[in-house]
């Protein structure tokens, strides 16, 4: 185990290393930069800008002077675009809000959508597995970029319930549109997920031989048949905890959340290199740290595993 | 000089008499019982790029920094200057020395006295090359001495036309002669800013916690992409007539959730979302509003090396320019209140009166006739076909128009036109290098005089993507920054613009909103949208 946490750290960094040189070469190979605007800069002034931020050297020195910063102060530079701010800052402020709003969507969709899947997988073929199954259907083709305008215009125009955006130091009146919101499609996917994967698990045959050998159903489906069915399901839970808690820009723009979802898609239009740069090294190294601790699942639910 | 003076004993009467009627929660001078909470709150689609005067480079940007900060001259509610920390102005025979008279009481919120040192460091700071300000080059438009050469470092900071010679007397020397210099001096970028704050927290002295600053509010809160709020300045020298308490921004980034939110009485102030003028209009008459704007959408005709050959010759241009029909593309399309244009130079420009330009007095049909006779007299007919691409960067809106243009095209000249979408920055750099055949544009005014519109023509110009050339544009360009009267030259270069066609004016633009019944005081006749908060004031309904 301890072997396997040094050998994926041990390339997580060369990773890393690759995300930030593809990143870097394809954002400057995007065409314009960050201080292409309706109104053109003279050479002049673009000159003395791009001094100030160092993109008058040749590419590869720029990507040494960037990690340098990275490695050696942590620093990832200032914000092209919001020059009041560095990219540090943005995140700072940024990520706590998409983190809180994607834990809590996190906990509502593993909490619902799971125990949904597994209901209706033992309970094949009756109301509540097509309850189950219309609500995954309906809930996955409702996108929600018109659910959440809806929300708006039902919790905050007609029933004046909850405020319809802004963040308000994270208070739980702001936080309930956005996570709803954001956990449906995640909550149908589980239920999907789960009851799939447990029909499939209980068709095989380690199934067949346990209830063969009288076993009661209770102890066959939490002793033999539920582990096994997880696997698929906490193979999706890595990148959907990564995907919820790095924020999304839909939520981030209709809620106006101020988090990190939609300083990272404006960043890409605004070519703020710094700030999409940031943003993405972030989002890489939460991925390879969630997948390993994936991994490490898979050894506890599936015996056949080892590391 | 005389308004100025006027504007004194106004603000002076207006100072004594609020002192006795504030109290009584009635307004000063119009006598309306006002609201007890004195809250502004309107909304922003995007975060705001800077507060730092000399930095920030957006709109929603510089009206904050019109509240934080106060120049030499303020506008009003049409647009005309009033004194700021500048009480007047002399200038001395040739227009090229200004000479500003600023007031005693004006200070920062820190308490510390304004002063003409303040803005000559604060324009040396903009036209600093290590500040590297993307605003740099309004010190171009203003035509300060040495700015071109401080600029690029050429010469030293200290040699800009500038200069402190007591506090309250502020010497500007230009590069030549300009008689609407004064009228640049309401700009955010000319701001002062202070030197003492920036040196002690660096590029932090904006955060509201180190923020200093001299206009009727100051910063209190911001928190990026959801809120930013300024709270009156009791060290402003006329905060006695500054009605609204505190000021409240919202960025929402969808202007369909704004509205919503703002129907239910979340916010005072918000934009119409696109295409939807119209039907809020009937919904909703006296919350919505349309004001003109100093903006003028056009399509760019590239005549320049990679443009395509039929561009070059005139009557091609002329035969496009003349097919659109702009009031199809006004009333049908947009609904918004929008005013066809034939002009590059909006008719709500100040001083300027839109001439009578050959495409504009004649009536669609005749228009449409000559377009057919103009490009079969270039050669293009049935047999041979023009073809031509449309670019635009990727929006609705201009989806709609160039759809409408492409269609006018071919019905009635039977050109082959197609369209192109290119994603913002994309088609900037697309457009920028030349490499299109027509491209859409929008003009925005930087101050309120008809050369911020014209310059664009002139060959120089690096706004000037059609590659136009015309020595008579040029020469009477430069004629006009000296003129007493530039009105006749500005006729001119419109008259050989509408012939030339180098770029179809489409349409001027028009800036629509939702406002509150309750709040009032807003410049609805200011074209540049220039607003200040200490004017609004919130009533009893």
């Amino acid at each position: 185990m301890l072997n396997l946490i040094v050998r994926r750290v041990a390339i997580a960094i060369p990773t890393l290393l690759i995300i930030l040189v593809i990143s870097f070469l394809l954002m400057h190979a995007a065409p314009g930069g960050p201080f292409t605007s309706e109104k053109p800069l003279s050479p002049q002034v673009l000159a003395n800008i791009e001094a100030k931020y160092g993109l008058d050297q040749p590419i590869h020195k720029q990507m040494f002077n960037y990690t340098v910063g990275i490695l050696t102060e942590f620093d990832f530079g200032p914000s092209f675009k919001y020059k009041d701010r560095t990219v540090n800052e943005i995140i700072a402020q940024g990520f706590p809000v998409t983190m809180t709003y994607g834990v809590w969507s996190f906990i509502i969709a593993v909490f619902f959508g799971v125990p949904l899947g597994l209901i209706a997988a033992l309970r094949q073929n009756t109301r509540t597995d097509y309850f189950a199954v219309s609500f995954s259907i309906a809930a996955s083709v409702l996108p929600n970029f018109v659910m959440a305008p809806l929300l708006i215009l039902v919790f905050t125009l007609w029933l004046g319930l909850l405020p319809g955006g802004g963040w308000n130091d994270g208070s739980w009146q702001n936080l309930v549109l956005p996570v709803i919101a954001l956990s449906t499609s995640y909550t149908a996917e589980l239920t999907r997920l789960t009851r799939a994967s447990l029909l499939e698990v209980l068709r095989s045959n380690y199934i067949r031989t346990a209830r063969a050998k009288g076993l009661p159903e209770l102890k066959v489906i939490l002793r033999h048949a539920l582990k096994p069915a997880m696997l698929p399901v906490i193979t999706y839970l890595g990148p959907m905890f990564v995907g919820l808690i790095t924020g999304s820009f839909i939520i981030d723009s209709i809620f106006s959340t101020g988090g990190m979802g939609y300083f990272f898609v404006n960043s890409a239009l605004n070519r703020d290199y710094s700030v999409m740069l940031g943003i993405t090294l972030l989002v890489g190294g939460l991925v390879v740290l969630f997948n390993l601790i994936v991994d490490l699942a898979y050894g506890w639910l599936d015996p056949q595993i080892r590391y | 000089m005389k308004y100025c003076m006027k504007a004194i004993l106004l603000a002076a009467a207006m100072g004594w008499s609020s002192s006795l009627l504030l109290a009584a929660g009635t307004h000063p001078t119009t006598g309306e019982a006002l609201t007890d909470d004195q809250i502004f709150t309107y909304v922003t689609i995007d975060e705001h790029t800077s507060v730092d005067p000399q930095i920030v480079e957006d709109v929603a940007g510089a009206a904050i920094v019109r509240d934080l900060f106060e120049g030499l001259y303020n506008q009003d509610a049409d647009g005309n200057l009033v004194p700021g920390v500048a009480l007047s102005h002399a200038t001395n025979a040739d227009k090229t020395v200004y000479t500003f008279t600023l007031r005693n009481s004006a200070r920062w919120s820190d308490g510390r006295k304004v002063t003409a040192g303040d803005f000559e460091y604060a324009w040396k700071r903009l036209a600093d090359p290590e500040t590297a300000s993307s605003y740099q080059w309004f010190m171009g438009v203003m035509n300060i001495k040495n700015a071109d050469d401080v600029m690029s470092g050429d010469i030293p900071v200290s040699e800009l036309g500038v200069k402190a010679l007591t506090d309250t007397t502020l010497e500007v020397t230009l590069a030549s002669s300009m008689s609407y210099f004064p009228l640049t001096t309401t700009h955010g970028s000319t701001f002062p800013s202070p030197q003492w704050a920036i040196k002690a927290h660096g590029a932090n002295w904006v955060k509201p916690e180190h923020i200093v600053s001299n206009g009727a509010y100051v910063l209190t809160k911001h928190v990026p992409n959801e809120t930013l709020v300024r709270e009156r300045n009791p060290m402003y020298w006329n905060d006695a007539n500054t009605i609204m308490e505190k000021v409240v921004i919202k960025i929402v980034n969808d202007e369909n959730v704004a509205l919503t939110r703002y129907l239910a009485g979340e916010f005072d102030k918000t934009g119409v979302p696109t295409g939807q003028f119209a039907r809020m209009q009937t919904q909703y008459p006296e919350e919505v509003y349309s004001n003109p704007t100093l903006c003028t959408y056009y399509y760019n005709l590239n005549m320049g090396k990679h443009g395509p050959e039929a561009l070059k010759d005139k009557r091609v241009r002329q035969a496009l320019s003349y097919a659109i029909d702009r009031d199809i593309i006004v009333e049908n399309i947009l609904q918004a209140g929008q005013f066809p244009a034939y002009t590059f130079t909006p008719d709500a420009t100040a001083g300027f009166t839109v001439p009578e330009v050959a495409v504009a007095v004649i009536t669609q049909a005749e228009r449409d006739t000559k377009a057919a006779e103009l490009l079969s007299a270039a050669g293009y007919g049935k047999d041979n076909p023009l073809s031509i691409e449309i670019l635009y960067n990727t929006s609705e809106g201009h989806k709609k128009i160039a759809i409408a243009i492409s269609q006018m095209w071919k019905q009635k000249l039977g050109v082959e036109a197609s369209m192109q979408n290119q994603e913002w920055k994309t088609f900037l750099t697309t457009r920028g290098e030349g490499n299109y055949e027509v491209a859409r544009g929008g003009w925005c005014g930087d101050y309120n005089e008809a050369s911020t519109f014209l310059d664009l023509v002139n060959t120089n110009s690096g706004y000037n993507d059609s590659k136009f050339s015309n020595e008579e544009v040029d020469q009477l360009l430069a004629d006009s920054k000296t003129s007493d009267n530039p009105q006749p030259n500005y006729t001119r270069i419109e008259e050989i613009v509408a012939d030339e066609a180098p770029l179809i004016s489409i349409y001027h633009y028009t800036s629509a909103m939702f406002l509150k019944l309750s709040v009032k005081g807003w410049p609805h006749e200011n074209v540049e949208g220039n607003w200040y908060s200490r004017n609004l004031y919130k009533v009893a309904e």
